[in-house]
């Protein structure tokens, strides 16, 4: 590391330094200073190969034909905005574009929902609350992948529990294909990827909930606040900020989500679960455009930098009305 | 289980402590909280975790069972058969190993990494540290599929592809940032006195960090680590993208392979979907009071 480097020169520098003070003024302070540097010098490493060069990466690929064959010749050429005109007037990136912003906005608003809810009700005291929120846990834990493979047999078509229940209705007689069926199948999976958030959601609230000091809800009370009166008014203005941090986190990580559409779906039927996500998948490791891939990618990122700047300077400006 | 009482809970910071305290244990902080519910609560609330728990209960149960890829699973494996389990492990047991020794370096690395940058950021004041603390945050912000699109053509130029090290490398970037954060987070309230104590008694910088700072902040590491942990041995991106051959494959992708063609065994898919589970249950039951304090200081990520 550099930082180690300096650090040795820094303690050969001034011999005559040396004579002043015991050991020193400049020396010991400039290694000081060195050393410090040499705790952070890997982590900034790190985040400069593993995010800020695939970031710049992108952006050089973007621009250039980056096909399989570059990998032979080792020449990706320069064609300007091409692979920028070929995403976006794709048809279906209109279409994956609609799926992102549905999947985002479906699985947030019921991860959060629902999240609170089951948080609020765990505020209660009765036995076990602990251990009952402990294990909610276990969902948000197992791997992405193991979820899609249960969902997936889970809404099969003709076995799956899940038409089995909805069979054993009186009245229902439908066995809806839910992953197969191009108007059911995105919602399928904006469903399984809300179970999936529900625990993060609950935990963190939950955590936010418990900060809320229990004498504004006496005070509240005295003044006749009470159930939603006192969640409209108590709860909610103080759970603000942690509230944010859910959101903007949620919708980050949402509109990156891809193991659990692959997995379920793999972006289909004819497309119907195709978000840019998996549409960026799709070019460079299925048709092997890594040009178009990394253009599609660099959409994304713009979204998502959008969005969190957006939401936190009007969070910004609600808070300080 | 293990109950933590709020005392002896895992904290990663001090802001943090009284949430994952108060996550941990509803007792021990709060005394009077919306007056008490009894048994009715509960039965509310284990109605709602039996809802949300059902389709890991369901992937128990399929793996339990005959395999039964053209007819209806019984609500309750009547007649146990391990079959599954034994495709599972004639099947997967490479990959388990390959996504056990993964997640391994990748927690050992991301530690490596992480927690002289956590100190470094929590103690040390360095111009720098705010750009460095940032650029963590917004590189939460870049999708994984950005970075396996440019690590590809890296990883191949290298020769990283279908390796352990490249996989290895990869996913300890899931951990570093989050590890970065709640460690700092957590050192951040250890008394610069402390540290100052200790250079006075004639420690070096390395020293006081490495004989004082890690030992006070075991609980954060251990959450770190874990988390990291959790994170590659559930990377199904960088499993998918950086590997072509069968050679190197996580369990994850061999979970991948299974569902990707028409599947006439799902016993076997779900034994394997439960085998790949163990990690997040066993730390579940190990180490609850730690996975308990990362979702909470996770809120920070």
């Amino acid at each position: 590391m550099t930082g180690t480097v300096t650090a040795s020169a820094g303690t050969t520098a001034p011999a005559g330094a040396a004579r002043e003070r015991p050991r020193g003024l400049r020396s010991p302070r400039t290694r000081e200073r060195a050393l410090e540097l040499a705790f952070l010098a890997p982590a900034a490493l790190y985040l400069l190969l593993f995010f800020a060069y695939p970031v710049g990466k992108n952006v050089v690929m973007s621009f250039q034909e980056y096909t399989t064959r570059t990998f032979f010749t080792g020449e990706a050429p320069w064609v300007g905005l091409d692979n920028y005109a070929a995403v976006l007037g794709s048809s279906l990136f209109t279409q994956a574009l609609l799926n992102t912003v549905l999947f985002t906005v479906g699985s947030i608003l019921g991860q959060f929902v629902l999240g609170l809810a089951i948080a609020v009700f765990f505020q209660r005291r009765f036995p076990l609350s602990g251990l009952l929120r402990s294990l909610l846990l276990l969902p948000w834990l197992v791997p992405l992948i193991v979820t899609s493979a249960v969902w997936r047999w889970m809404l099969d078509q003709d076995n799956g529990v899940i038409n089995r229940a909805i069979g054993a209705l009186p009245l229902l007689d439908a066995r809806p294909g839910w992953l197969t069926s191009t108007s059911l199948a995105l919602l399928a999976v904006v469903v399984v990827n809300i179970w999936i958030g529900i625990p993060f959601n609950t935990t963190i609230l939950y955590g936010g909930l418990q900060e809320i000091p229990e004498e504004l809800y006496e005070a509240g009370s005295l003044d006749g606040a009470t159930g939603w009166t006192a969640f409209r008014h108590i709860t909610w203005p103080l759970l603000r900020p942690v509230v944010t941090v859910v959101l903007v986190l949620g919708v980050v990580y949402t509109l990156k989500v891809l193991d659990i559409i692959l997995g379920l779906t793999g972006g289909g039927p004819a497309n119907a679960t195709q978000t840019l996500s998996t549409q960026s998948y799709e070019l460079s490791f299925r048709q092997f455009d890594f040009g178009q891939g990394a253009a599609l990618g660099n959409v994304l990122i713009v979204i998502s930098l959008v969005f969190a700047v957006v939401y936190l300077r009007a969070n910004r400006r609600a808070v300080d009305e | 289980m293990t109950e933590t009482t709020g005392r002896s809970a895992p904290t990663t910071s001090p802001e943090p402590v009284v949430a994952a305290a108060s996550a941990a244990s509803p007792l021990a902080r709060r005394p009077r909280r919306r007056g008490e519910h009894g048994w009715g609560s509960t039965a509310v609330g284990v109605g709602i975790i039996g809802v949300m728990l059902f389709p890991l209960y369901w992937m128990l149960n399929v793996s339990l069972q005959r395999s039964s890829g053209a007819v209806a699973t019984p609500l309750l494996p009547f007649e146990l058969s391990f079959d599954g389990y034994a495709t599972a492990l004639r099947d997967q047991s490479g990959n388990l190993l390959t996504s056990l020794v993964v997640s391994l370096g990748a927690v050992a690395l991301s530690l490596l990494v992480a927690t002289p940058a956590a100190y470094a950021l929590a103690q040390l004041r360095i111009r720098w540290a705010g750009a460095v603390l940032l650029a963590v945050l917004v590189s939460q912000m870049v999708p994984g599929i950005v970075i396996a699109n440019a690590l590809y053509s890296a990883y191949s130029d290298l020769g990283l592809l279908n390796s352990i090290p490249g996989l290895v490398l990869a996913d300890a970037g899931l951990g570093i940032p989050f590890g970065i954060l709640i460690m700092r987070a957590f050192m951040s309230g250890i008394p610069p006195s402390v540290i100052e104590a200790a250079r006075v008694d004639g420690a070096g910088q390395v020293r006081a960090f490495v004989s004082v700072v890690l030992p006070m902040s075991r609980n954060a590491l251990i959450t770190a680590g874990l988390f990291t942990f959790l994170f590659a041995w559930g990377d199904f991106l960088f499993a998918l993208t950086l590997t072509t051959t069968g050679d190197v494959r996580p369990v994850t992708l061999g979970i991948y392979t299974y569902i990707g063609t028409f599947v006439n065994d799902w016993s076997a898919v779900m034994a394997t979907a439960v085998l790949a589970s163990l990690p997040a249950l066993l730390l579940l039951v190990v180490a609850q009071r730690y996975v308990s304090a990362g979702v909470t200081g996770g809120a920070v990520k």
